[in-house]
């Protein structure tokens, strides 16, 4: 038994398993399911106005024939905070932007554009998160651009950094 | 400030570690180094102590210029939680495991008199060599003490679901099972180095590998009663691979411990020790990076971070690479160990080694399979409890039979086994066999798993059977004390299989439901509300004879993350559990109840507690037998 | 056992080896028929998921298809994936996030008449989600002033 062959066998178990994982970090699973609603309509709703003064949000506003960037926030939440510079900078660049404050009060949603800048066209208030449920978003911050038909082009989870300007940007410009 | 005198401290470790290991490696031309890396390990393990109290101080303050803090932390929240969240996260819980390696390091090299010096050098150079590595990590890639510009308002971290006394905890327990098992991992590095493997090394191991083994079998029977109370399914064991993660060192370390008693008392199984106690702490390291880097989704997910992943997979290959490359050249030099018959007490230890290695063979093969078929053929597939079951439970019970004779067997060779100590056993498995039949239809490992259970519960004390108690070693005591636990444990599975009924019903307030032999009646539900959950309440009272519990479970709404769970009601009496849940309204009016009667489930968990209470036992008997012993030894020489 | 013992190593070495292969044909023969593969409504129509074979099917519930039954504590649903859809029979309490429209996975088998069998279902959601703070007053008065300064 001199050549021993039998020593390399962890070796060869330890190299499948380094294979296997090597693969699965190289090519992660994309466990978030956010593709599903692009290109997709809409679903129906109408929203009350959230801070006197703001129109009102409805799906139809949404398919008026021009794209609108749709931004899901809420005054208690922080990443918000993060993301509302890059939003009225977003506006200055022509983008329209229309919003849903979630599971937030007329005072609450007041205090927080007055604070950090109001880019927004209209604000519906979903206080029960129920258009949020239905748009099969799960958190705030979340953004979607919506073409001139109420279709849904791009889904973005999360602040909006500046970092994500550009394809913010292109994703705008395509959906035109 | 204090973030910085962490960081500084940790960096210290570090090049401390980096000093340590490059003396280990000059070794010998250094002449005396003894005297250099001993106080070089002790430093290294009290810094980065230092550095780990400085971060739970951090998390007390909730200073939250500091990310990991920022992110995982919230001033709100109860003070034993923020001490608990400093290792609730990554970061924190790679501070707690560098901590644990360093500072066992440092206990290794104050303590360990056994070893000759080359020995313990090699052993503290690997030790150094370990930590370095992960403090790379840290200090690299994810640094517990990075600070956040602009600092935030308030943290993020006050998610009620990770407010559990269980959840802070279950994973330091766990991690210094795992860590204590780097100890041994080291010392057989040590010993392939210098060549000398042999009871003094198995001596010196088996502390920590009792100790490692001891906290892990804690660490597992408590997770196992969490996922019992917290997921309200009314199982005990989901082959989560977050469960098969600790699953596997558990069952590599048992098998350890029982080599290394062959190669302390009788100096066989050598290669094989080595290579264990190699394969215990590879499965720590695997367990640990399965579980935190997302590699395989389980209930308990975390997030995927590739760059991270592959950090740790890289400081994997050297480790267990390395280590199992220097086995295999230097194994051969290793001298063979001293022989035994087949049947005799090492014969019956190869025996449980060599099932539980193929029970640890099919757990890893089971939990990496889906990985596997998605690499080669992009299926997606799950694997669960049917597979495990039906692989390990045969295999648990075939380990269960072979204690009824191992521990009755001499050393070296048994040519006339005293047969009749396990006549006994033998007879009340078959009797609880044959009588298993009066309880009606069940899966026939059930029936087997009373059975055996039954049995071992007597065979377990038959080796004290005869000796005078007072003067049975400690380590005796525990070995009985632990395989009690095995037949209890297995009782209380085979019980909670085979005898669990289960009613499922949807009821208006005042009906009654039966559930095996106990009527239980709705009363009806209440709203009920906590600090940061509503939940609707439901009243039940059970009655069987005389006995008349009152359940309370609800249906609990979380605020923020919007989460429903179900707490479940569990009343334990003497002979079981109840088991209640309560499900929603469903639009008739009624409302869905879940019960479940598990007699004898409890003995489960009392078997775990058991298994632990015998290996603790066993430790402080090992210790207090070597301190004697030096003790003795110095004053013969004086 | 006298002779064996003059190449002891070899026999332990031996053993070592035929538990690791046992481990492993062990293995194999388990998840062989044990092993769930994830499937789709589509792969059921294609005729590629034989009955009683332990699949995961996921898809989405469609709408309008959830019937509660009689018995209070069952349901049936379609699960659907676009082209095609399959019938889901469950007993027990349906997890939280289950409603119309939403994703699920369901562990079980098909039966041969083409319905889908549920021991378990497990409702898909996003888990990325931002939890809003507690103490909100406190959180953003101290907002304001990070933010001017």
């Amino acid at each position: 038994m001199k050549p021993k062959l039998w020593l390399a066998i962890p070796l060869i178990v330890l190299a499948f398993f380094l294979a296997a994982v090597g693969w699965r970090l190289s090519s992660p699973p994309n466990p978030t399911v956010k593709s599903r609603l692009i290109g997709q309509p809409l679903p129906e709703f109408a929203l009350a106005a959230a801070v006197p003064g703001k129109p009102a949000l409805t799906s139809a506003d949404l398919k008026a024939g021009e794209p609108r960037l749709l931004n899901l926030f809420a005054s208690w939440c922080v990443p918000c905070i993060a993301e509302a510079p890059v939003l009225v900078d977003l506006r200055r660049r022509g983008v329209v932007i229309d919003a849903i404050a979630i599971r937030d009060g007329p005072a609450d949603i007041a205090r927080f554009l007055a604070d950090h800048g109001d880019p927004f066209a209209r604000i519906g208030t979903d206080p029960q998160s129920q258009v949020q449920m239905a748009l099969g978003s799960s958190g705030v911050p979340e953004s979607f651009i919506v073409d001139g038909r109420g279709v849904i082009r791009y889904q973005h989870i999360g602040p909006v950094m500046p970092q994500d300007v550009p394809t913010i940007l292109a994703q705008w410009e395509q959906a035109k | 400030m204090i973030a910085e005198i962490g960081l500084a401290a940790l960096s210290l470790a570090a090049a401390l570690a980096l000093l340590q290991f490059a003396v280990s490696l000059a070794g010998g031309r250094l002449g005396e180094v003894r005297a250099l890396v001993v106080p070089v390990a002790v430093a290294q393990g009290a810094l980065t102590l230092f550095a780990f109290a400085m971060l739970i101080w951090l998390f007390l303050r909730t200073d939250l210029s500091v990310r990991l803090v920022a992110a995982n932390s919230h001033s709100l929240k109860p003070w034993f939680y923020k001490v608990a969240g400093t290792w609730g996260n990554h970061e924190g819980s790679m501070l707690l495991w560098v901590t644990v390696l360093a500072v066992a390091g440092a206990a290794l090299a104050l303590f360990e008199r056994r070893l000759p010096d080359k020995a313990l050098q090699a052993t503290l150079g690997a030790q150094a060599a370990l930590a370095l590595g992960f403090f790379a990590f840290l200090l690299l890639a994810s640094n517990p003490f990075a600070r956040l510009y602009p600092v935030p308002p308030e943290g993020q971290g006050l998610n009620p679901l990770l407010q559990d006394p269980g959840l802070a905890f279950h994973p330091p327990t766990l991690y210094l099972g795992y860590v204590g098992l780097s100890v041994a991992f080291s010392l057989a590095v040590g010993a392939l180095v210098t060549r000398d493997v042999g009871p003094a090394l198995a001596r010196a191991m088996r502390p920590w590998v009792l100790g490692a083994w001891v906290l892990l079998t804690i660490g597992i029977t408590a997770g196992s009663y969490w996922a019992y109370y917290e997921l309200g399914w009314g199982g005990w064991w989901f082959w989560d691979p977050v469960e098969n993660a600790s699953l596997m060192p558990w069952l590599a370390a048992t098998a350890l411990l029982h080599s290394i008693n062959v190669l302390a008392a009788r100096g066989g199984l050598r290669a094989w020790t080595i290579m264990l106690a190699v394969v215990a702490f590879s499965m720590s390291m695997v367990g640990t990076f399965l579980v935190r880097s997302g590699i395989l989704t389980s209930v308990h997910s975390f997030a995927v971070d590739p760059e991270r992943g592959t950090f740790i997979l890289a400081l994997l290959t050297i480790y267990i690479g390395g280590a199992l490359a220097l086995f295999a050249w230097r194994v051969g030099s290793v001298r063979e160990g001293a022989r035994f018959d087949l049947v005799s007490r090492e014969g019956a230890l190869v025996a449980n080694n060599l099932i539980l290695s193929v029970i640890l063979g099919t757990v890893f093969v089971g939990t990496l399979y889906p990985l596997f078929v998605e690499a080669a053929t992009g299926d997606k597939i799950s694997v669960g409890p049917p597979y495990f079951n039906a692989v390990t439970g045969p295999l648990t019970l075939a380990l269960a039979l072979l204690l009824f004779l191992g521990p009755l067997l001499n050393w070296r060779r048994d040519d006339r086994p005293n047969l009749r100590r396990i006549a006994l056993p033998l007879l009340v498995s078959m009797l609880v066999f044959a009588g298993s039949f009066l309880f009606g239809a069940m899966s026939p490992l059930a029936r087997l798993g009373l059975a055996v259970a039954a049995g071992l519960t007597v065979a377990s004390i038959m080796p004290l059977v005869g000796r005078n108690l007072r003067r049975t070693p400690l380590a005796s005591w525990g070995m009985v004390i632990s395989h009690l636990g095995v037949a209890v444990a297995i009782a209380g599975a085979a019980s909670d299989t085979a005898f669990t009924r289960e009613t499922l019903a949807a009821a208006r307030p005042g009906e009654t439901l039966t559930v095996g032999p106990w009527t239980v009646r709705f009363n009806g539900v209440d709203p009920v509300a906590g600090p940061n959950w509503t939940a609707v309440e439901g009243h039940l009272t059970a009655t069987r004879g005389g006995t008349a519990l009152r359940l309370d479970p609800q249906s609990r709404t979380f605020s923020d993350p919007p989460t429903e769970t179900n707490e479940a009601a569990i009343d334990t009496v003497w002979d079981g559990q109840l088991y209640t849940v309560l499900g929603r309204q469903e639009p008739g009016g009624r409302w869905q109840l879940r019960l479940w009667w598990k007699p004898m489930v409890t003995l489960l968990w009392l078997g775990g507690a058991l298994i632990a209470l015998g290996g603790l036992l066993a430790l402080i008997g090992r210790v207090l037998r070597d301190r004697r012993q030096r003790m003795r030894a110095r004053e013969a020489f004086a | 056992m006298r002779a064996a013992a003059k190449h002891q190593r070899l026999v332990l070495v031996l053993l070592g080896l035929a538990a690791l292969i046992g481990a492993v044909l062990l293995a194999m023969w388990g998840l062989a028929d044990r092993a769930a593969y994830f499937r789709t409504p589509q792969d059921i129509a294609a005729g590629r998921v034989p009955a009683g074979e332990p699949i995961r099917l996921g898809g989405m519930v469609q709408a309008g298809s959830i019937a509660r039954q009689p018995d209070g504590v069952s349901v049936a649903f379609v699960v659907t994936d676009g082209p095609a859809s399959v019938p889901v029979r469950y007993r027990g309490i349906v997890p939280d996030l289950f409603k119309e429209n939403s994703g699920v996975v369901a562990e079980g088998r098909l039966s041969p008449a083409g319905l889908f069998v549920a021991d378990t279902i497990l409702a898909k959601h996003d888990e990325r989600y931002m939890p809003p703070q507690l103490g909100n007053q406190a959180a953003e008065v101290r907002t304001k002033d990070t933010v001017e300064r």
